[in-house]
């Protein structure tokens, strides 16, 4: 199908309105064959129309860097210092681990994790905070040390940690700095089903490509679930930069994941993923492009977030 | 080949004969202006004539949309252009009824399968099926409607008496949050099932009433099937803004206005032009006002695994902090015995964020003392999309909390 042009709907309600000061007379035939020609240049803007009704994502994939949806909703970027929180989040010395303030940078350890160690076979969850505390770094930001546990998702093994995590001052958003020691981390059971992954989709005759995991009511086909976790992994690069002490993230879902050609030795895929912000309540729609290896695990080329079509 | 373009356009130009209608959204601005709107009678009102300065929203098929928008021109008469497709919609509609023919119809709530996801129709239909089987149990009451008119169904759960002491539980006020409006459906089949058979919901029943209501954001539900998945907030447009949707859980009265909530239309935490300005919300505040007997109030959203009391919008504990909390640790303590499913628990303000006109802190300042939010599984996985296969974990597990909640709620009348 056609991709939607950013200015679809823009043009369409122009031409209207343009059609519309058309006098009376004029009205039938000028009208119709109008807007019959703007039916077949691209009527695209709403995604309902083309979208299956067992539909996942709100958004169709896209090739253009704007999202158009049926409201035509003005994007606002979402104030990531939610109103109020900054008294608290100034909490110093010990915290409570139930607590929001340590939930918030322990969450920060596991995007850090699925970075460094995630694969299409290896995914980590936050699964409790048993300690912290807070300190203020002269002026230069927030440190957090932290006694959490992970849980290693497909394994479904738990692992003890310890970490730290700095929180830049400043007024743009710095990526927090992570740092982490787990029993048992390099342990991996997981090689084998990586290594066959890999040579399944590198020896392959066609691209592979899959939309919406999880669909609306939560299912992924089981031989797209690898796809679904390498959404995650790549996503999480996005979720740790964009992580502050008033975020909280989580992957919501891989709008469509499309694997590209490569010269090399990489799996290389495009993505369109949508990220759930806890705190803002948000769904932030991001673009990554990214590639992967069991030996050079998930390298990001490049990230863009998605803003919607204005008007 | 020239026949065939002809033909193809003519076709295309019928195919758009309903693609081209709008809604237009007409301001009366005094009663002469009125008198002239309900002149267009003959055209599909979608939001009725009321009253001066209240919106009216009116189908007008694209052949009529210049003399229409002339006449209001010609008069003076404010409008916009309610950029709803209405084609897109009806698509919609009919999908879902042609699936609906391809799928079997429960017969009855027992054959209803509560494993599966359902849309708006087939919830409204179980509801008034499950009246049906338990007429002297059940009721429904409609408390009000929706901004697009929808009915705000509340099922009744009651043995006799006259405005006993009640306990409310809504799910699905962020419209998203699917596994609520799910967990709803089947709590209201366990309550009638257990009644008569499991001594403490039996010993509640006698003594109180209960009040479920199932889809809270009716229009945000529809919404999540039709067009948007991740849709949070009521579907009310908002004036001045090319952005939808009031959140409805920073509506109420209890410390609007303050910080943890947004005046920005485009943010999913919106609080609204005013206090209850949603009717979703204001249905429920009239519901408690008038009823004045309300001892408990569960409101259930997902995700995050948490049990919460007020409050969200202050630092300030609640008075009844001390009982609430360990209320709170008695009840995910029961519903982890199940599967093992860890919770969280404490007020809005510490664990989860600051958060303002919010259900809770308003109900709380109403004096109804147990006040509880839930946030249902799971902890950020699968977030708002959950397997459909937990569903029913879900809601058997967070009985148990409930059941905790309502029986030390019966047990300590005040």
């Amino acid at each position: 199908m056609p991709g939607p042009l950013p200015s679809c709907s823009h043009t369409f309600t122009a031409v209207f309105s343009f059609s519309s000061s058309i006098s009376q007379t004029n009205q039938s035939m000028a009208l119709r064959i109008l807007l019959a020609l703007v039916v077949l240049v691209g009527v695209d803007g709403s995604p309902t129309g083309t979208m299956a009704p067992e539909m996942g994502s709100a958004y169709m994939p896209t090739d253009s860097n704007c999202i158009p949806e049926m409201a035509n909703e003005t994007y606002q970027i979402p104030f990531q210092g939610s109103e109020g929180d900054a008294e608290d989040a100034m909490a110093t010395g010990d915290l409570n681990p139930n607590h929001y303030p340590a939930q918030r940078a322990a969450k920060v350890v596991q995007h850090y994790l699925n970075t460094r160690h995630g694969s299409p076979f290896r995914l980590f969850g936050l699964h409790s905070v048993e300690n912290g505390s807070a300190e203020n770094v002269n002026d230069t930001g927030r440190k957090y040390q932290l006694g959490l546990t992970v849980h290693e998702i497909i394994s479904n093994t738990t692992l003890n940690c310890t970490a730290e995590v700095i929180f830049p001052d400043g007024a743009e958003q710095q990526p927090p700095v992570v740092q982490v020691s787990c029993e048992d981390l390099s342990k991996s059971n997981a090689t084998a089903e990586e290594e066959a992954f890999y040579q399944q989709y590198k020896s392959n005759q066609s691209l592979v490509s899959a939309q919406n995991l999880p669909d609306s009511y939560g299912h992924i086909d089981p031989d797209k679930k690898p796809f679904w976790h390498l959404g995650i992994v790549a996503s999480s690069f996005v979720m740790l930069n964009e992580s502050n002490e008033n975020t909280l993230y989580n992957m919501a879902q891989v709008a469509n994941i499309t694997q590209l050609a490569t010269e090399n030795e990489q799996l290389k895929f495009d993505s369109h993923i949508l990220l759930h912000d806890m705190v803002s309540q948000e769904i932030l729609h991001w673009k990554l492009l990214f590639t992967w290896s069991p030996a050079e695990g998930v390298e990001v080329q490049d990230m863009e977030q998605l803003r919607r079509c204005n008007h | 080949i020239y026949r065939v373009y002809t033909i193809f356009i003519l076709f295309i130009m019928l195919f758009i004969e309903f693609l081209l209608h709008q809604i237009l959204r007409v301001v009366a601005k005094d009663e002469v202006q009125l008198s002239l709107i309900r002149e267009l009678e003959d055209l599909d009102f979608w939001r009725g004539v009321t009253d001066v300065h209240s919106p009216v929203d009116v189908r007008v098929p694209s052949h009529s949309l210049q003399s229409v928008k002339v006449y209001l021109e010609t008069l003076d008469i404010e409008y916009s252009v309610m950029i709803e497709d209405l084609q897109v919609m009806l698509d919609e509609e009919q999908e879902e009824m042609d699936s609906a023919l391809r799928v079997v119809e429960p017969r009855d709530t027992n054959s209803f399968d509560y494993s599966r996801y359902h849309t708006l129709q087939e919830i409204y239909e179980f509801q008034d099926m499950l009246v049906a089987e338990n007429p002297s149990l059940v009721s429904k009451i409609v408390i009000g409607q929706s901004y697009q008119g929808r009915p705000i169904n509340v099922l009744k759960f009651s043995t006799g008496g006259t405005k006993r002491p009640a306990i409310w539980i809504d799910t699905g006020i962020h419209s998203r949050e699917w596994v609520t409006q799910a967990s709803g459906t089947w709590f209201a089949k366990k309550i009638v099932t257990d009644y008569g058979k499991d001594p403490a919901l039996t010993a509640i029943l006698n003594n109180m009433d209960i009040f479920l209501e199932i889809v809270t954001n009716p229009d945000g539900f529809y919404y999540t099937h039709s067009s948007n998945r991740m849709w949070r907030k009521t579907r009310k447009p908002n004036r001045g803004s090319n952005c939808v949707g009031v959140d409805p859980n920073r509506n109420w009265d209890a410390g609007f206005g303050a910080p943890g909530a947004s005046n920005n239309p485009c943010s999913e935490t919106y609080r609204g032009p005013s206090a209850h300005s949603e009717s979703e919300v204001r249905s429920i505040v009239d519901f408690v006002k008038s009823h004045r007997n309300f001892k408990a109030f569960v409101s259930i959203h997902s995700y995050s695994q948490m049990l919460l009391y007020p409050y969200g919008y202050t630092r300030t504990p609640a008075k009844d902090q001390a009982e609430l909390h360990s209320l709170a640790r008695k009840a995910i303590s029961d519903l982890a015995t199940l599967y093992g499913t860890r919770y969280r628990y404490g007020s809005i303000i510490n664990t989860i964020y600051q958060a303002s006109g919010g259900t809770i802190d308003w109900t709380y300042n109403q004096g109804i003392k147990y006040s509880y939010t839930f946030e249902l599984r799971d902890t950020g996985r699968y977030g708002f999309i959950l397997p459909a296969n937990q569903i029913i974990p879900t809601a058997k597990e967070t009985w148990l909390a409930l059941m905790a909640i309502m029986d030390h709620t019966n047990k300590n009348p005040y």
